[in-house]
């Protein structure tokens, strides 16, 4: 059994009775303004994860990623059913590529460094107890310094059953000067189940490194999902972040880029289509703690239905951080007249020497646009079709992966026309 | 170009000063029922007012400080501390020759001169919670408007008053605006004709005299259908160690086509706490307007607000902060959009010099099944020292196809190359600094009425002298 945990019991007390402790958040706490704190409710997913007890080559022929990678580690219900590598680029060069709860046991000086160190800065805190009291597992990626993974690497999470839930975990720690492009896909193996996903993911961007990394949520239309990302970027460090948000019914996602180190960039994008009555809840917080650091964040979200978005942006400048470049827009394409969009873009200076700016618009589709589609003989819903994916697909080509990008673009197409 | 400082006579240190206290009424210090019952008595209102104030002092005392949200300095107010209200006994009088001299004087150093009477379609000016002096010029009584004070306006004109008072914001609203409602005192009531369109600008002067005195104004315009108004009111009070408490209520009700522009400039002295509300109800093709300028105070927390209720209304707010240090300008709009085609424009610019810090918060709010509506925010923050703040907290909800929102927001500062040119050219750094300042603020300024956009500029001028080095 104990092999099994990474944590030892101690902690995972430590961290259920801090769960219980802390207060469910209320309409006080601004972190959850706008929030459906009825959503929220966990006490359907109070007993352990259930194990994947379905058919394993239905999981892993599912697990489709892109035509070529380094490697994948499908996981269902935080139980591994693959790990595969394709080349060598992961086994060697000091690389590790290991579910988590191996690594912990065969590199436990990473763990001990870099796992939950950054705690939930934007509200979760309860829910990232939670996590930690019950994660099982998830993937370590180290790349040593100066090593280059030139494919991508994905690793697939799949829930399963009815009330069941599963705490995906993600670790990557880029080293100096080393590059990377890492894509988590959440997936939901039963429909029409109600389940619980509460992940977390730790970056770590090293002085100079180049990390991409790809987050495609689908989980099913009845999960509530809670996904917490911190990404921490040392000097000259840069990362780019895509969150493809598709599936759940209520999904938070808290993303965090802490900008540590002179002369750092991250680049923080996201698309998400909403449909049916689906609830968005984006926060973000890029947080400027040295000088002479960049951060750009993109947020496009396209609502069909009586699907909704929330999304809470804050650049904070903090006071040393001097020579800042921080910029934050969110675009809200409303597709019914039941959908609906709330922004709150927010702003915190307390350097000199800055340039900030935010932006936020809600609108809808442009009639000259669609007419023109139209008299060229499209029909109507492909027209509305094509116009949504160009929206979103701004977003995505921010990444500058073609291959990657026309993978994500398909993904998004097949929920649009769902 | 740079003002000569001779010009600049607009000193905050005017202010400074006050008269002997004799007040004849006093409520003493601390707010219970006894207090609330001592003012109805005093002013001689009606019993519902009586029971519309004790309601509001039980949601005053029954809502906690919004801290979740706002600043924590407001847990430094100490409501047991405070006098609630104060008169000299007086009922606002008609003619000049009335006015107490030392009052009188009071104005005179205030900078309030005699010939802007002559300009000025009536002056309502507020010596602690009454009204001292009242006075309309001929025409426009005539023309039927009514501008007077808000207890003779709920005991002359009831009719009017009680259709709409309290029911632009209601007294459980907020925090303040409960206290407003339960001891509110002073202020104006105004009501504009159908197709009366008052020429001249109305004024109101307010000030606070009276250590660790808050001052309760309740103010209410009534635009009528196809009328036209601008309210201007302005601010300074003197210094006093202990802080001070504001705490105005303002409700605009334009009626179908009206017009209404309401214009502030603040610039309480730097104990006072400034909490405000002030919000419109814009009726079918009514058009509101607030050009709101914050200098003075310790802390302001002001979000003018338009709810736009009839087809083809529209709503403005013109913004204008400036927080030196120690201050905290926590500003704002809200738009609330409830009818097709109505259209909202926020325009807010902060600058944040010293330790001081702005604050813009905002609300645009587009329910469902609307069509046409449209929006536009655009803050701009300027900084000016490396431990100025700037924040800015929009919140943004839209339902719905058919309206288009859009909220852009900059932060910058003083450009040190344009400081280092202007040296050359040989101003000093100060005067460049208000240069550079004034230039940022120079489109929103030129929207204030003339009198105004000049003491802005010298208030910038005054302001940046003292951030520099």
């Amino acid at each position: 059994m104990s092999q099994t945990l990474f944590i030892d019991e101690p902690s995972r007390a430590a961290a259920r009775k801090r769960f219980e402790t802390l207060p469910m958040p209320t309409r006080l706490n601004e972190e959850f303004r706008f929030s459906n704190l009825k959503a929220l409710d966990l006490t359907a997913f109070s007993s352990p994860t259930a194990p994947f007890a379905g058919d394993r080559d239905r999981i892993i022929k599912g697990s489709v990623g892109l035509a070529q990678s380094a490697g994948r580690m499908i996981f269902a219900n935080d139980g591994l059913l693959a790990r595969e590598l394709y080349g060598d680029t992961l086994a060697t060069k000091g690389v590790i590529w290991k579910p988590l709860d191996v690594a912990a046991r065969e590199h436990p000086g990473l763990l001990a460094e870099h796992f939950m160190v950054q705690g939930a800065p934007l509200g979760s805190e309860k829910f990232a107890a939670l996590h930690a009291a019950r994660v099982k597992t998830g993937t370590l990626l180290y790349v040593p310094r100066g090593v280059e993974i030139a494919l991508p690497v994905e690793t697939f999470h799949w829930l399963s059953g009815e009330a069941n839930s599963v705490f995906p975990h993600t670790l990557l720690i880029a080293e100096e000067g080393s590059k990377v492009t890492l894509i988590d896909y959440f997936m939901g193996a039963t429909s029409g189940t109600s389940g619980l996903a509460l992940g977390f993911n730790d970056l770590y961007i090293g002085p100079g490194a180049r990390v991409d990394y790809v987050c495609v949520q689908n989980w099913n239309l009845k999960t509530l999902a809670l996904q917490v990302n911190n990404t921490v970027v040392s000097a000259g460090g840069e990362v780019k972040s895509l969150n493809v948000n598709l599936g759940g019914r209520y999904a938070r996602t808290e993303s965090m880029s802490r900008l540590s180190g002179e002369g750092g960039r991250s680049d923080m994008l996201a698309v998400t289509v909403g449909a049916g009555e689906q609830e968005f809840d984006l926060r973000t917080f890029q947080d400027h703690a040295a000088p002479g650091a960049a951060s750009d964040l993109l947020y496009k979200n396209a609502l069909d239905d009586a699907s909704r978005a929330i999304f809470a942006g804050m650049i904070k400048v903090e006071p040393d951080a001097h020579r800042t470049d921080a910029y934050q827009k969110v675009r809200n394409l409303l597709l019914s007249e039941d959908a609906e969009a709330d922004s709150m873009p927010g702003l915190e200076i307390l350097a000199d020497e800055v340039r900030c700016s935010h932006g936020a618009t809600s609108g809808q589709i442009d009639a000259d646009e669609l007419f023109y589609l139209l008299a060229r003989g499209i029909p109507k819903h492909i027209a509305l079709e094509l116009m949504v994916q160009g929206f979103l697909q701004e977003a995505i080509d921010r990444l500058g992966n073609e291959v990657l990008g026309a993978k994500l673009g398909e993904l998004v197409r097949a929920k649009l026309g769902a | 170009m740079s003002q000569p400082k001779t010009e600049l006579n607009l000193d905050r240190s005017v202010g400074d000063f006050s008269y002997p206290e004799h007040h004849a009424f006093d409520a003493g210090v601390g707010l219970n029922r006894d207090t609330i019952n001592y003012i109805t008595d005093v002013k001689g209102e009606p019993e519902w007012i009586r029971e519309f104030r004790l309601k509001a002092l039980d949601i005053f005392n029954s809502k906690p400080l919004p801290t979740h949200w706002a600043t924590k300095d407001l847990e430094s107010l100490d409501f047991d501390k405070i006098r609630y209200y104060l008169s000299n006994g007086q009922k606002p009088t008609r003619s000049w020759e009335e006015v107490p001299e030392d009052m009188k004087e009071t104005f005179e150093r205030l900078g309030i001169p005699e010939q802007e009477r002559k300009f000025l379609a009536g002056v309502e000016a507020q010596f602690d919670s009454e009204a001292v002096y009242s006075n309309i010029k001929k025409a426009i009584g005539e023309q039927g408007v009514i501008f007077v004070g808000p207890t003779e306006g709920l005991l002359k004109h009831p009719e009017i008053f009680r259709k709409w008072f309290g029911k632009v914001i209601p007294s459980g609203d907020n925090k303040f605006s409960a206290l407003n409602s339960a001891v509110f005192s002073g202020g104006s009531f105004i009501y504009v004709p159908p197709g009366v369109k008052v020429k001249h600008p109305l004024q109101a002067y307010f000030r606070i005299n009276a250590e660790s005195f808050g001052q309760f104004e309740r103010t209410l315009i009534i635009a009528d259908e196809g009328s036209e108004v601008m309210y201007m009111e302005g601010c300074t009070a003197p210094k006093f160690e202990t802080a001070t408490l504001h705490s105005a209520v303002v409700e605009l009700v334009a009626l179908k086509g009206a017009k209404i522009q309401y214009v502030t400039v603040q610039n309480w002295s730097s104990n006072v706490f400034n909490l405000v509300t002030k919000r419109a109800i814009a009726h079918e093709d009514a058009e509101v307007k607030w050009i709101d300028c914050n200098i003075g105070s310790r802390l302001t927390m002001k979000y003018p607000g338009v709810v736009l209720k009839g087809r083809k209304a529209r709503g403005e707010v013109v913004s204008i902060a400036l927080a030196s240090n120690g201050q905290h300008q926590d500003t704002g709009a809200k738009m609330i959009h409830l009818a097709d085609e109505t259209t909202s424009n926020i325009v807010s610019k902060s600058i944040s010099a010293g330790t001081g810090r702005a604050t813009y918060r905002g609300l645009v709010h587009v329910p469902k099944h609307l069509k046409g509506c449209k929006n536009n925010t655009v803050c701009d923050a300027l900084l000016v020292n490396t431990d100025s703040r700037t924040d800015t907290y929009p919140a943004i909800t839209v339902r719905g196809t058919g309206n288009a929102v859009q909220h852009e927001a900059s932060v910058s500062q003083i450009s040190a190359e344009q400081i280092f040119y202007m040296q050359q050219r040989g101003l000093t750094e100060g005067q460049a600094m208000s240069l550079s300042v004034n230039g940022f603020v120079n489109d929103l300024v030129r929207q204030f009425p003339m009198e105004y956009s000049v003491e802005l500029k010298r208030l910038i001028d005054l302001e940046m002298e003292g951030s520099v080095g």
